[in-house]
């Protein structure tokens, strides 16, 4: 067991698949040389050296189509996309190149890649550097989307990400960076499409992803020692393939839900999955399902905004105290 | 065509040394003329209703791909447009399976599932045509990416028109092989139109690719694309030139395209007379001549026609008797699992 920060989790997790794979290759922009702008990956090209970990012009659209071309023809590409609100420059490849080039070849194309981005509030950056854009991949048909929310996560999802035969967007969450958490030594291979239970409870569902998981277990712990309600929180850490097995047991315990999203509110990914919690759980609800997210606004650049727009550990509590009371 | 003879080859290039020989000459007919039939077959089919969707023929472009195919090895990779029906057949995709595709039918290419815009056959090492104009320009440098870092020698080679070159992907593709001296040939068919606009209208250059090799270190390289052994010698070069480690080139070659940009377009804005002179350099009677001058049987040269034309009624036909696509599938392949699952 060791204690590592998300951002020391983030080049343990590559470094653990460079060195199991050499077909596995890294680059980005300023991500060898200077170790990555969040130093998410210090060490890296020292370990690996810069034919495998290289650093890129400020061409989002070239790193990500070199390393679809680079999966197709055999290559295992971790392409990092510095800030995720700078998906939108290249999001040509997100929406209709790596999801669909299988499909449409009728599977005789493959786009086995890793694209990890910065995603989040907390920096204090503004509208363009700070957004949770999860949602915006979750919508294609054809891609894999994992958030996770501590160091371990970091490294198991990150070695499931690499070893997935299909294109994989990683969100790494900013404000985490310098969290820290207990690791497993040795090899940690995790699985997609697992939901986790961050905190066990019986009163009430609370889903969460990335950042919003800390303020979830936070908020549950508020409510026990205030009001003695016991909440569960369960870490959605993927999105695709979304775990709607655990969610639904867990409703089926608990009989109410809540979804804490950093994403603004329109087709937030909790919109989803309440939607199929009504279609398929209705009569385990006993009351309505309630979603805390960012509401639909840019993220204002000033702390003092930033902090009143975000779900807070104390708006978690309250609303979900008050939906509780009815 | 006053263009075309501007080319730096010109004549020389032109020249009446032999150094293509016989075998290669009359492939490089061929080609030419599978695809000259097959693309008048699909607008024939389309005129009939019987190609669905949209297509984009290279009528009158026949020479750039027939001339850079005949140059590649098994192992290099091709990269397509939306207008690449002519660089799969010039892999050596049967017609049958081309055609059925642009007929959606079960027979086809993907099986109906990618349409006339994404003709792939990996089998040919043909990765994939894109219809998202310069998205496949990055894609090659990774597949050229890929032969470096394991130190294989095979080459990616991206086709594009004219109006890619005022996308911002073409200028990243550029930059990024460059600076890692990738082995991948980008080719600008500068077929005058980016789709019903002059592209000299809308280009800050004359020449839409020649004139920007310049700023990305690459030598300029404009030649004439309807000659099949200019196209064929400048390929050579090229493919030499990244084998050897040495990196990119950038090739304009000038060409016209005989139909619109779309089936939808009957190409009413372009100038009177400058389809038929054009068609004065139309590739394949020009290569015909060629063959004549360079004394190929004539014999040889018929017996290819026949062939050509019977082996492209044939496809029709086998097309025609093919079903739509079987609906099995429609929910195979999202993922790599053969499935579309994004749930438990």
């Amino acid at each position: 067991m060791a204690e590592l920060t998300y951002r020391e989790a983030v080049a343990r997790g590559i470094a653990q698949e460079m060195a199991r794979d050499p077909d596995v290759i890294f680059f980005g922009e300023d991500v060898a040389k200077p170790g990555g702008v969040f130093k998410a990956t210090v060490g890296l090209i020292d370990q690996f050296g810069p034919k495998r970990v290289r650093d890129c012009p400020i061409s989002e659209q070239a790193i990500l189509g070199a390393a679809m071309g680079a999966a197709m023809t055999g290559l295992k590409p971790i392409a990092e996309i510095m800030f995720s609100d700078f998906i939108a420059v290249c999001f040509d490849y997100i929406a209709n190149e790596f999801p669909k080039s299988r499909y449409m070849s009728n599977g005789q194309l493959k786009c086995p890649l890793v694209v990890r981005t910065g995603n989040g509030a907390g920096s204090r950056f503004g509208a363009q550097h700070s957004q949770s854009v999860e949602n915006w991949c979750m919508m294609i048909p054809g891609l894999k989307v994992v958030a996770p929310s501590n160091p371990r996560d970091v490294i198991g999802l990150m070695a499931a990400a690499v070893r997935d035969p299909d294109p994989v967007i990683f969100f790494e969450h900013k404000t985490l960076y310098a969290v820290k958490g207990e690791v497993p030594d040795g090899e940690i291979v995790d699985t997609l499409g697992t939901a986790s239970i961050a905190r066990p409870g019986k009163d009430a569902t609370i889903l969460a992803l990335a950042m919003m998981v800390p303020r979830a277990v936070a908020a549950a712990e508020k409510l026990k020692a205030e009001h003695g309600i016991d909440c569960e929180v369960v870490d959605v850490r993927s999105l695709v393939p979304l775990d709607m097995q655990t969610i639904l047991g867990s409703l089926t315990r608990t009989h109410r839900l809540f979804t804490v999203e950093e994403n603004p509110r329109l087709c937030g990914w909790g919109a989803e999955i309440v939607s199929i919690a009504v279609e398929e759980g209705f009569y385990e609800l006993d009351g309505p399902p309630i979603r805390i997210t960012t509401p639909h606004v840019p993220l204002p650049a000033a702390d003092t905004l930033e902090d009143m727009i975000l779900p807070t550990v104390d708006r978690i509590a309250d609303t979900v105290r008050r939906g509780l009371e009815g | 065509m006053a263009q075309n003879t501007a080319s730096p080859q010109g004549a020389d290039a032109r020249g009446m040394n032999d150094d293509i020989g016989e075998e290669v000459r009359l492939r490089l007919y061929r080609t030419q003329l599978v695809i000259r039939e097959a693309e008048q077959k699909a607008f024939e089919l389309f005129l009939q209703n019987l190609v669905k969707g949209t297509s984009h023929l290279s009528l009158g472009q026949e020479a750039i791909a027939a001339g850079f195919a005949s140059a590649m090895r098994p192992s290099d990779l091709s990269f397509c447009t939306y207008r690449g029906h002519a660089h799969t057949l010039a892999r050596g995709v049967a017609v049958d399976k081309v055609l059925g595709e642009l007929m959606q039918r079960d027979n086809g290419l993907m099986r109906g599932k990618g349409g006339s815009m994404h003709l792939t056959s990996v089998e040919h090492g043909v990765m994939g045509s894109y219809a998202i104009i310069g998205a496949h320009l990055p894609i090659a440098c990774g597949a050229a990416l890929r032969a470096q870092y394991k130190g294989a020698d095979d080459v990616a080679v991206c086709f594009f028109g004219d109006g890619t070159t005022n996308i911002g992907a073409f200028h990243e593709a550029l930059n990024f092989a460059v600076v890692w001296k990738l082995p991948v040939v980008f080719v600008c068919e500068n077929n005058l139109y980016m789709e019903y606009t002059p592209i000299h209208e809308v280009t800050a250059v004359k020449h839409p690719a020649g004139d920007r090799a310049a700023a990305y270190n690459l030598d300029r390289i404009v030649i004439d694309g309807n000659d099949a052994d200019i196209v064929y010698r400048t390929a050579q070069a090229a493919f030499a030139r990244a084998r050897a480690g040495a990196g990119p080139s950038l090739i304009e070659c000038l060409t016209y395209r005989h139909s619109g940009h779309s089936r939808a377009d009957p190409a009413t804005y372009r100038p009177k007379g400058e389809l038929e002179k054009w068609k004065e350099h139309d590739p394949i009677p020009l290569y015909r001549a060629r063959l004549k001058q360079f004394g190929i049987d004539e014999g040889a040269v018929m017996r290819i026609d026949d062939e050509v034309k019977q082996m492209i009624e044939t496809a029709v036909e086998t097309c025609k008797a093919a079903p739509p696509p079987d609906p099995d599938i429609l929910f195979k392949d999202v993922y790599a699992d053969g499935g579309w699952a994004w749930r438990n």
